[in-house]
């Protein structure tokens, strides 16, 4: 007897029928089953008690309310809040990714102080002692020389109490340039400024309008307010109300209404006034409404009679005299029509003249202060604090003009002008210290390289943003506000709206990391910087002030999250019939409607590029999310590379097809591009949407796509020193 | 009685096992000259033996790690100084679902300060309730995250017990051991203790077989749950 190797196989034999009659095999493949379909590393939310708390979306102008589904001390999905008069239960694509933006992975954690050279994105982390003592040093050194009006401050928005402290702060200082992002309102505000004699916004009934006439508003595409905007474009739908869109580019807007009337780009006041000479010659306009000022009508009425008519419109606009005619009638025999302008999401300013002759057809068809029509809105009037004291560095300060010129010579009527900022700062006007709150103007200003120098001159700049946004990088020092989910702050909502709401936002999870509310920060600077700026905060914190300037509507505000009262948010200004001056204060009407164009070589340069706004790109402060940039169709943003938008005629003209790439040029710049043929834009035009082409930000949005402001530049509307750009001249070339 | 068919069988038969030994005794002989007989049997048995050890005695212990809840807890105690049974302290919610263990804040109401001389008190107090952190307890009814299973169906509508499903576990003084699947990460207890599967009570094991038979008797269903209409999103979301 030997052990030989049959001895071996009788023993695999042996394990294997053991085996079998083990649990092992059962019991594996069972597990095994278990395994592959929940890895263990997948992440599985965790389980816990629901609530929601009902707060304020701060992400754009809309103002929306929002309810926080919260799961334990997660936030995990953001709804719209039912009966809030925005948006009554309605979300758009960006708030509702908003819990990316605090959960991300770009917030900046904690004071930062830059380490290596601006932008290089060296930081050492500080604490928030050693970091208001900083900003206070620098700010006394500023006072010490008397150089308190070259402190300045770029905020996201003028409205609520939080931009209300830094424009105190810099008043009591002794600085005037509190400046907020341009966009359409500035435009509105200087019409109503020029035509009625007071700086108001312009606020639209537009749910129950009975005709809409939109120049190049993005309807549905984040103008104005815009969980409000599609529901009202809804509602028309159901009631049968006409909506004309007037735009050079079939934009989605343009899809959905009832016609579109595509328009040479720039020339869409040129249209305004042909409308207004045919309302006028036929006399369909208001009577009362117009007659009562007498002599601005009867200067605008022979303006428009002898310049404006069909004929010569159709000639600078390129829309045939006959539907100038027609729509013209068409617009004034309807019930409660409302001309709006505001191109895309009204980020940008457009000329004076633009508005102005759009506000004219609506003060000829008489749609003034009454349900769907137009409404002149003052700001908030709660913000109601003790006047304050300032010492002589102080007073002189304030007293001396602005930087951007605003509220000033021919700027007079202007409130603010941060289109000029880059340009002033540029040619000399002396900035030492920048705060900005709540915007990134190194990305979202237009003509990226100008701001880019302008803020190399500029020695000490302060960033509150929550997120490591282009102008953070490009900043000595951040100071990182909580993100909306995380603070307390009083949200108005004026944005188109005629009937002003203020929302409250309030923390849905307790702050994420070590940051804080830019109103308690602001608070502690002035402390620092001692009287009188202190004396002029007296509030022991943000939320006692918050709570103080509330008043006995914070009650209401806590508990509705909302408060609509008319006394409450903001004065809706009975304008009398007649009130409108249609030509206001301007002596030479035919500046105000004198086009602003560029004026580069038209040989090198025989396109013009045009920028438009996307519902699915953020294009503001905040950088679109994660989950919204996998929206973006990829005629538009394809891997890394941006689509421009051209007419095949004008892809046969300059040999390029689709899909084929393309050197985009202008006078500011050059780009590669890759071609997406579109019949709905008019030859001759390249479309670029708004909001790609960051630098900063994290992986899902940086590095895709072009920042067409680095591209485009401003151009000064000499009326009123708006930025009247709509485009720039360009040349495609195929690459 | 027989028929021909019947003989010839038996016959052939006959024939066929003599021949069957025949030839057996033939390899028998053959090999015990030459080959190791005794030892591929032997060998055969100590394999058997050998993966039947391991299979039913140490691939369990491989398979299970041995966890300790982080403080121990005396359910009879606890039952015995609340008026409304399991539902006292693993309570449902006002909107109806189900909270499970219950939170940190539950305990707190009573368990501010450290009361009697436990040493597994003190350190509840003194590591979680003073510290106001969550206590991490390892749940043995975790069921994987791709089921859904609502409590208040079973409990509030069914009217089921608490123990039909999880079993005497109110009677324990300590908390035992939790033995975690190294594979899956799930608690032993689904699978059930026995590595066989065969259960002896109905709180035994918490697999879908176990959901399905119950489901079939109560509802007096033919079918099995999995081949009913709608039946996988049930409880698959
Ligand atoms: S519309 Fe604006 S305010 Fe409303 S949810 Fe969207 S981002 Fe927020």
């Amino acid at each position: 007897m030997k052990i030989d190797r049959r001895c071996f196989l009788s023993l695999g034999i042996g394990g294997a029928a053991g085996l079998a009659l083990s649990p092992i095999p059962w019991k594996l493949a069972d597990d095994s089953a278990i395994w592959t379909q929940m890895w263990p590393w997948t992440p599985v939310p965790a389980d816990g008690e629901a609530t929601y708390v009902k707060s304020a979306c701060t992400l754009c102008p809309g103002g929306c309310g929002i309810s926080v589904r919260k799961i334990d001390n997660r936030a995990v999905k953001i709804e719209g809040m039912e009966g809030h008069p925005v948006n009554d239960g309605g979300i758009c694509l960006l708030g509702l990714s908003g819990l990316q933006l605090l959960y991300g992975p770009n917030r900046v954690k904690t004071p930062l102080k830059r380490a290596g050279e601006r932008g290089e994105g060296k930081w050492v982390k500080i604490t928030w002692e050693e970091a208001i003592s900083e900003v206070a040093k620098k700010l006394g050194d500023i006072k010490e020389k008397g150089e308190s009006n070259s402190v300045a401050c770029i905020s996201g928005s003028d409205k609520g109490t939080v931009p209300a402290l830094f424009k105190r702060f810099l008043s009591v200082f002794g600085s005037p340039n509190f400046m907020r992002m341009p966009s359409i309102q500035d435009s509105y505000e200087i019409a109503n400024n020029i035509s009625l004699g007071f700086i108001a916004q312009t606020g639209f009934d537009l749910e129950h309008a009975g005709f809409i006439l939109s120049f190049g508003s993005g309807l549905i595409e984040g103008w104005g307010s815009p969980v409000r905007m599609i529901r009202a474009n809804s509602s028309w739908r159901k009631a049968g109300i006409k909506v004309v869109q007037v735009e050079p580019r079939l934009s989605n807007s343009a899809a959905k209404a009832d016609k579109w009337i595509p328009v040479n780009p720039g020339t869409e006041y040129a249209l305004a006034l042909g409308l207004a000479h045919v309302i006028i010659r036929k006399s369909l306009y208001r009577n009362d409404f117009v007659h009562a000022g007498a002599s601005g009508f009867i200067r605008f009425r022979d303006l428009v009679l002898s310049n404006y008519s069909p004929d010569s419109v159709e000639k600078i606009t390129g829309i045939k005299k006959e539907t100038i005619e027609a729509l013209a009638v068409d617009f004034a025999r309807s019930e409660r029509p409302v001309a709006i302008c505001g191109r895309g999401q009204g980020k940008s300013q457009g000329s004076l003249g633009e508005v102005m002759a759009v506000q004219a057809l609506n003060v000829l068809v008489g749609n003034i202060n009454k349900e769907g029509g137009v409404f002149a809105v003052n700001d908030p009037a709660y913000i109601a604090w003790p006047a304050y004291q300032s010492d002589a560095v102080g007073a002189a300060g304030i007293k001396k003009e602005r930087i951007d010129g605003a509220g000033s010579g021919k700027y007079g009527f202007a409130k603010s002008l941060t289109n000029r900022f880059a340009g002033a700062v540029n040619s000399g006007s002396p900035v030492s210290l920048l705060f900005v709150l709540e915007s990134n103007p190194v990305y979202s200003l237009p003509d990226t390289k100008d701001v880019k120098d302008a803020f190399k001159k500029i020695p000490f700049i302060v960033s509150f943003s929550s997120f490591m946004d282009e102008t953070a990088l490009n900043s000595d020092i951040i100071l990182p506000n909580h993100v909306y989910l995380e603070r307390y702050e009083d949200v108005p909502a004026t944005a188109g709206l005629s009937k002003p709401v203020v929302s409250l936002a309030r923390p849905v999870v307790s702050p994420q990391f070590n940051t804080k509310h830019a109103g308690d920060v602001i608070l502690l600077i002035a402390k620092e910087v001692g009287s009188p700026v202190a004396d002029a905060f007296p509030w022991k914190d943000y939320q006692t002030c918050l709570e103080g300037t509330a008043g006995d509507k914070w009650k209401i505000l806590n508990k509705e999250g909302f408060s609509s009262d008319p006394a409450f948010t903001a004065q809706v200004v009975n304008i009398s019939p007649g009130r409108f001056d249609l030509s206001g204060g301007v002596a030479d009407l035919s500046i105000l409607f004198t086009p602003v164009n560029s004026e580069e070589d038209s040989k090198a340069y025989p396109l013009f590029l045009l920028p438009y706004d996307s519902f699915r790109i953020a294009n503001g402060y905040i950088g679109t999310p994660p989950f919204v940039i996998k929206t973006v169709e990829d005629t538009v943003l394809k891997g890394k590379d941006i689509l421009v938008e051209i007419n095949p005629a004008t892809a046969r003209a300059n040999g390029l097809s689709a899909g084929s790439y393309a050197t985009l040029k202008t006078p500011k710049g050059s780009a590669r591009v890759k071609v997406h043929l579109f019949e709905g834009i008019m030859p001759g035009l390249v479309a670029m949407p708004r909001g790609l082409g960051h630098t900063a930000y994290d992986n899902y949005l940086a590095g895709k796509g072009i920042n067409v402001n680095e591209l485009i530049g401003t151009v000064e509307d000499p009326a009123s020193g708006l930025d009247a750009a709509w485009g720039i001249r360009a040349n495609l070339i195929k690459a | 009685m027989s028929t021909p068919d019947d003989k010839t069988k038996g016959v052939s038969a006959e024939t066929g096992g003599e021949e069957a030994v025949a030839s057996f005794k033939g390899v028998d002989e053959k090999e015990q000259g030459e080959g190791p007989g005794g030892f591929i049997v032997l060998f055969f048995i100590i394999g058997f033996v050998a993966s039947l050890i391991i299979g039913w005695v140490i691939f369990p212990k491989l398979l299970y790690s041995q966890k300790r809840q982080p403080v121990d807890f005396n359910h009879v105690l606890h039952v015995e100084t609340v008026d409304n049974g399991c539902e006292s302290c693993h309570i449902f919610r006002e909107d109806g679902s189900y909270a499970g263990v219950p939170k940190l804040a539950q305990c707190a109401d009573c368990h501010q300060e450290v009361q009697g001389d436990s040493p597994q008190e003190k350190i509840f107090v003194e590591e979680y309730v003073a510290k106001e952190k969550e206590v991490p307890w390892l749940v043995y009814s975790k069921q994987p995250d791709c089921v859904f299973f609502s409590h208040t169906v079973h409990v509030k509508l069914a009217g089921m017990d608490c123990v039909t499903c999880h079993g005497p576990i109110g009677e324990s003084t300590s908390l035992k051991p939790y033995e975690e699947n190294r594979l899956t990460g799930y608690s032993r207890d689904i699978w059930g203790k026995s590595m066989t599967g065969i259960k002896k009570n109905s709180w035994d094991r918490m697999k879908m077989d176990d959901c399905a038979e119950c489901h079939e008797k109560e509802t007096g269903r033919k079918s099995s749950v999995q081949t009913d209409k709608d039946a996988c999103f049930v409880c698959h979301k």
